[in-house]
């Protein structure tokens, strides 16, 4: 594999509310390689975002801090660095679109100006030549009439123009990772095949790192070279896209892989479910979060937290029992056709 | 009873097959748009739904599939009249209301008086698809659920309070939660409270309006397999909306894809998997990503152009005309395409059907 580009390593970010403190990354490591395509997936609150934006270094003070970790880009840690030097890499160097992107579009000005904004902010180009080059760049996301579209504001676009948009944004400056918070979500599943082909399309071209987030197991299976599972702010697991989902060692991954249902596969009456639901981050019990509702749990999860293990290839997995667990029943439970 | 002792039209009597409990005939929703302050004169109209026929057979599961906007929660709730349908019929067949068990008759719902709605009302249920939108975050789970047994003025406190306790254990919840509120509950927590309300009253007909696409995967499944229990149990006949073809599949026994407001296609569930028709199913169905890397690699997904038109203005012709990869001109853009029955039970309105296997 090519080399690395991003280490996260020992992450834990905090916030701190009325309840208590929220763990929400809680002691997280990883690598994204150049040009590699990383996909981050979880339920709801696993804490992807969080993870996200503390790479972004957009964790908002004082409720949110990174209490610990080192994030190494292209050799520096990001977590030393000034205000000053961070904005010069963000937006140039790590880019991130969102699920949402009418909260990243500016209302009140137009797409054209946004766009030349942020590209004179991070290239010596005068006012014309940035103006050449968002037009190019709505051109790349296949956005009809650049030209006539730069003066459009926001809410004139489509969900899907406006996601295009944000690719064109993010990818004006040539990032080398590109950090994608659930850009499809929001879309109708015909947009998202658009412009997840679209985003595929210009990172090979360019051999941008993509880190992207979703809680699609669908959307990473097609897109990204490597996935990593999270669960309640840890790593569950993480591997090739084919090892995961081939042949995954984690309680949980074959737990969500269980109970999706899929458009090529008739399944019998009952789908695997995942009983209760996602623990409190707020004095988490000890040992494996994933305990009260794993099939496999037997004493030691409860007290003892797994760390994770790695089984050759880049492959991890956090669970005492990996790789030993029969998983099969959970994975393709009662699955016919 | 005055106006709206409006009953059905005579000359034309109501029929449907026996094994038959809902039939929507030609349902059109058109939602006016407005200008002026004192004199609010109509400028043009949102047709969100434009003249769509389907049916539903007692104890089966219809689903209705499309892209956002497509008109599949106003369907939904012109077959409620929780919408005035702008013209079509809604037939449905209720119990009699002589109370005799086995005797049924019909109703157009679309048509139907105040009091056949208040008595239809106790037989056709709704479930919403935001769990923490639907339920009053300032009632009790108790005073939720017994809503609507308190509405028909059914049994009293100390009937209701059992009653709550036997719903919340058919729809997995703890009993003992009645004094709860909605926030101390998960989101697939919750969303069972709206199934056990859904259930008060004994229903026969259930509308699921995306009852599980707010759910996390894994909570989804607890509430589809749920939902396949209830059905079990209580025979339960469901129209079930939601855009995710994936869950349909699983779900659905026969499944009818709208676009832009109009019905594509209609067939029985292995039929419109296996050899769908119509060219927007064939691109719904290529873009719905599967779970499987080795299959996503290798397959070809039919990228569509540009974006859905606008319900205001909608294409003249077949609506699909402006995206079609099979378009033809100018027939597509001139002629409507009538849902036309091509094989038993499978329906497509599109001047050039063509089956085609993109699973
Ligand atoms: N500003 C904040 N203040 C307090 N808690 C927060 C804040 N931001 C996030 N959290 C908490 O941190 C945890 C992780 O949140 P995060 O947004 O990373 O989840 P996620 O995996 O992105 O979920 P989703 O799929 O819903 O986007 C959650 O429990 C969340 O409630
Ligand atoms: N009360 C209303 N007034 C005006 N237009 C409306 C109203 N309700 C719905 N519409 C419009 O009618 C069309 C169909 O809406 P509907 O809610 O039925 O779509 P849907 O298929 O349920 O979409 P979604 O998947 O987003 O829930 C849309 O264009 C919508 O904006
Ligand atoms: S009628 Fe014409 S435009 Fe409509 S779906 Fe068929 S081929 Fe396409
Ligand atoms: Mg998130
Ligand atoms: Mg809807």
């Amino acid at each position: 594999m090519s080399e690395p580009l991003l280490q996260v390593s020992n992450l834990r970010t905090f916030f701190t509310t009325e309840e208590g403190i929220v763990r929400a990354v809680d002691g997280l490591s990883f690598t994204i390689h150049k040009g590699e395509k990383f996909g981050v997936v979880g339920e709801s609150g696993s804490g992807k975002s969080v993870t996200a934006l503390s790479i972004m270094r957009l964790i908002e003070a004082p409720a949110g801090e990174i209490v610990t970790g080192e994030i190494h880009f292209k050799g520096q840690d990001l977590l030393r660095l000034g205000d000053e030097e961070m904005r010069k890499i963000r937006g140039a160097q790590i880019a991130m679109i969102f699920q949402d992107p009418m909260t990243a579009l500016n209302p009140v000005y137009t797409i054209g100006n946004q766009l030349v904004e942020t590209i004179m902010l991070h290239q010596e180009v005068r006012k014309s030549q940035a103006v050449d080059i968002g037009i190019q760049a709505l051109d790349d996301v296949h956005i009809p009439n650049p030209k006539v579209r730069m003066d459009d504001y926001p809410h004139q676009l489509s969900g899907g123009m406006r996601q295009r948009v944000m690719i064109a944004m993010g990818l004006s400056c040539n990032p080398d990772l590109l950090i994608a918070d659930e850009p499809t979500t929001a879309l109708d599943v015909t947009t998202q095949a658009q412009i997840l082909h679209l985003m595929l399309e210009l990172t090979e071209e360019r051999d941008t790192a993509v880190m992207l987030i979703t809680h699609d197991l669908g959307v990473v299976a097609g897109f990204c070279d490597n996935i990593q599972v999270m669960y309640a702010g840890r790593l569950a697991e993480r591997g090739t896209t084919d090892f995961i989902f081939d042949n995954t060692f984690h309680p949980y991954t074959a737990g969500l892989l269980g109970s999706m249902t899929r458009l090529d596969e008739v399944r019998e009456e009952r789908l695997y479910s995942i009983r209760g639901a996602p623990p409190s981050l707020i004095n988490p019990s000890n040992g494996c979060r994933f305990t009260p509702r794993c099939d496999f749990a037997q004493d030691i999860c409860g007290s003892k937290t797994p760390l994770p293990r790695e089984f050759g290839d880049g492959h991890w997995a956090a669970c005492h029992f990996a790789p030993d667990l029969d998983l099969s029943r959970v994975k393709r439970a009662e699955r016919v056709g | 009873m005055t106006q709206d002792t409006q009953t059905q039209d005579t000359d034309n009597p109501i029929q449907m097959p026996p094994e038959r409990l809902l039939q929507v005939e030609n349902l059109v929703k058109h939602f006016p748009i407005t200008q002026g302050i004192f004199f609010r004169k109509q400028i043009a109209a949102v047709q969100a739904v434009s003249g769509i026929s389907f049916h539903i057979d007692r104890g089966e599961t219809f689903g209705i599939v499309g892209e956002s906007g497509c008109g599949k929660s106003t369907t939904a709730r012109c077959v409620l009249r929780l919408l005035e349908p702008t013209s079509g019929k809604v037939l449905y067949r209720a119990e009699s209301s002589d109370g005799s068990s086995g005797s049924h008759e019909i109703i157009d719902i679309a048509s139907a008086n105040k009091a056949e709605l208040r008595r239809l009302r106790r037989e056709m249920q709704i479930v919403f698809q935001d769990p923490y939108a639907s339920l009053n975050p300032r009632m009790t789970v108790a005073s939720i659920i017994a809503e609507p047994l308190v509405v028909h003025g059914i049994g009293d406190t100390a009937d209701r309070i059992e009653r709550v306790k036997e719903l919340l254990k058919v729809v997995g919840l703890n009993p003992e939660h009645t004094n709860r509120y909605p926030h101390e509950f998960s989101g697939g927590q919750r969303q069972r409270i709206g199934v056990a309300r859904a259930l008060a009253l004994n229903p026969a007909f259930m509308v699921l309006d995306e009852p599980v696409s707010a759910l996390d995967v894994s909570i989804q499944a607890q509430v589809l397999n749920l939902m396949g229990d209830l059905q079990d149990e209580f025979g339960l006949t469901y129209l079930f909306i939601a855009h995710d073809l994936s869950v349909v599949r699983h779900v659905c026994d026969r499944v009818g894809v709208m676009y832009l407001g109009r019905m594509a296609e209609v067939a029985d569930r292995d039929t419109l998997y296996e050899r769908p028709m119509h060219p927007y199913t064939h691109a719904l169905m290529s873009a719905v990503p599967i779970p499987d890397p080795t299959i996503e690699r290798n397959r070809r997904r039919i990228i569509l152009e540009g974006d859905i038109p606008s319900p205001i203005n909608p294409p003249t012709g077949c609506r699909f005309n402006t995206r079609c990869p099979r378009a033809e001109f100018p027939r597509c853009s001139e002629e409507i395409p009538a849902l036309k029955e091509v094989e038993p039970d499978h329906w497509v309105a599109c001047h050039f059907p063509e089956v085609k296997q993109v699973v």
